[in-house]
């Protein structure tokens, strides 16, 4: 049988086995039911748990339906407690506000820092473009925590760091640069940096030199045709980066934890803390689902400029 | 031009020492014979000794390693058939959910996965009594969730690149769909599928957050230990630790990225 296949007429190769559609249903059951039971059913349960009470028991809150045997009749207990809690207090607010702050900050850091080194990686020849490439994804494969550890111990009151601007005799005393905003601002830019340059790379390195090349030809400086041509293709690029820092940043831990001082606030070093150190799980719940709704916006925008930045 | 071209690669080369100075000081830091980080005392072994003896870390090690092994390979299978049926099932109800149920873990931050996992695996003992308690179950069972996104998506961009006409043909000749994808299908994305292995390896191997809500006691992963250490101040011997480990996973990406030129060169003469 020869079959001509033109791009109009032609049907993916499992539209044309439609005769074994259990087979086909088999393949697409595994992994989303797999998906289902271990990453969208968790946040029900989150959400659920959220509603409840913290107790003193094993676990710790409150069941939602409460089932009296005797008259054979169940009630449901729901409370917004959590929820209001959350508002009311000042310090949760300020949490998620200095989280998103320092995500956002870190950010555009990580931006600036990686779009020069995505855009030579995309100017440079094939073989350089593989080394390049790799030194880029290196750091991305080794241990994030002890990449993170390395900071420590650089950005100590005797670190390498200190040491150098010493003896450049830039500074007279060491600066505190551990345990405060700015170590965290250099840890979250380094963690990300290669979830950036990435994104970045694909982008640039599909656009069409000849429309620099045509801009200078009309007269544009080489910043202008970098405003006016680079940018503005490069963009689903960008912002497939900065959602791809920016989103996980906000709820980032070991790094605050780390490198941060007391005073850092971050929402997620605020859940660990309210789970782990005051046992109130309905309480870190609430903090979770607020995170959640924070981001959903982000990471249903991530999801849709997805098919064309990456 | 130049001046452009220079500034280009200065900032560049900001970049790239950036990326590699923390990581090069470490690694000259695990030879020191000082205990102090910043003190030079002359280059010493002692460190990678003190490693191999510390009875806690090696044992965290092993476990770690059982974990990723087992975790990378489920989610390997799990993340090709996502992936397979994401870009070569046409369109079925349920896709789109399915496309961000996929993705979605990739961005996710890590507390609020680990939460969810730990608040759902509570529930489900209560329920049917399976898992009981926390461990090994419960961390492969994490990992394998979040690495198969991984896996999904390099499958899924792999087989997005590659053109059909070879599957057609193989069709055409009389393939059925199972030796069709076994015999055609998988083997061109072998390379794809290694690489979202190793991806998902390391990545179990460096989980602190999700592992540490998940585990239980007496079920210490690697980072939960690290993490433990580090925080307490700095120790010598994690620098000889994260030295050896840089070195297996840069040979391991090296050796990777040398197997896939040479597969490509294979394919496209």
């Amino acid at each position: 049988m020869i079959t001509t296949t033109t791009n109009t007429t032609r049907l993916t190769l499992w539209q044309r086995l439609q005769g074994i559609r259990l087979g086909r249903w088999l393949v697409i059951l595994v992994p989303m039911l797999w998906l289902a039971a271990f990453f969208f059913i968790p946040f029900l349960v989150v959400f659920k748990i959220s509603l409840s009470e913290a107790m003193i028991a094993v676990p710790p809150y409150s069941p939602l339906l409460e089932w009296d045997p005797s008259r054979a009749y169940a009630t449901l207990k729901i409370t917004f407690g959590n929820y209001l809690f959350l508002f009311e207090s000042r310090f949760y607010l300020d949490a998620y506000l200095s989280s998103l702050r320092i995500a956002a900050v870190s950010t555009f850091f990580t931006l600036i820092i990686g779009f020069p080194v995505a855009y030579l990686i995309a100017k440079s020849g094939p073989t350089m473009r593989t080394v390049l490439l790799s030194l880029v994804i290196l750091p991305f494969w080794t241990s994030f925590l002890l990449r993170v550890y390395a900071w420590m111990s650089l950005l100590k009151k005797n670190g390498l760091v200190n040491e150098t601007l010493l003896s450049l005799g830039l500074i007279d005393q060491p600066l505190q640069i551990l345990q405060t905003d700015v170590a965290v601002y250099i840890g979250i830019v380094y963690t990300y940096l290669p979830f950036m340059i990435l994104p970045l790379y694909t982008s640039l390195e599909k656009m069409d030199i000849s429309l620099i090349e045509a801009a200078k030809d009309l007269g544009a400086k080489p910043w202008r045709a970098f405003c006016l041509v680079t940018l503005p293709l490069a963009k689903p690029g960008i912002i497939a980066g900065c959602l791809l820092v920016f989103i996980p940043a906000v709820g980032e831990f070991v790094i605050p934890a780390l490198l941060g001082g007391s005073d850092t606030l971050m929402i997620g070093r605020v859940l660990w803390d309210e789970f782990f150190l005051n046992r109130d799980w309905p309480l870190a719940s609430a903090v979770a689902i607020i995170m959640l709704i924070v981001l959903v916006g982000p990471i249903m925008f991530m999801r849709n400029g997805n098919k064309e930045a990456m | 031009m130049k001046n452009h071209s220079l500034a280009l690669r200065l900032s560049a080369g900001f970049g790239f020492l950036f990326l590699y100075a923390p990581i090069v000081a470490l690694m000259v830091y695990s030879f020191n014979e000082s205990k102090l980080v910043t003190v030079w005392g002359g280059w010493s072994l002692k460190w990678y000794v003190e490693l191999f003896q510390n009875k806690q870390i090696m044992d965290a090690a092993w476990v770690s390693l059982k974990i990723a092994f087992i975790s990378a390979t489920l989610a390997s299978v799990l993340g090709t058939l996502a992936g397979f049926v994401l870009s070569r099932m046409g369109k079925f109800r349920g896709k789109t959910m399915m496309a961000g149920w996929v993705t979605a873990p990739l961005v996710m931050p890590e507390v609020i996965t680990g939460l969810s996992l730990l608040l759902l695996f509570v529930a489900m003992e209560n329920l049917f009594g399976w898992p009981a308690g926390r461990g090994l179950t419960t961390v492969i069972i994490a990992h394998t969730t979040f690495c198969l996104a991984f896996v999904a998506v390099v499958v899924q961009s792999r087989l997005a690149s590659m053109d059909e006409t070879l599957e057609e043909a193989a069709m055409d000749l009389g393939a059925k769909p199972v030796s069709l994808f076994f015999l055609i299908t998988l083997p061109l994305i072998a390379p794809a599928i290694l690489s979202g292995w190793l991806l998902a390896f390391t990545l179990s191997l460096d989980d602190l957050v999700i592992a540490s809500f998940v585990s239980g006691p007496g079920n210490s992963t690697l980072p939960m230990v690290i993490f433990s250490k580090v925080r307490l101040g700095v120790t010598p011997e994690i620098n000889a630790l994260a030295t050896l480990m840089i070195l297996v996973v840069a040979i391991a990406v090296i050796a990777a990225i040398v197997i896939m030129r040479r597969q490509s060169r294979i394919q496209e003469p």
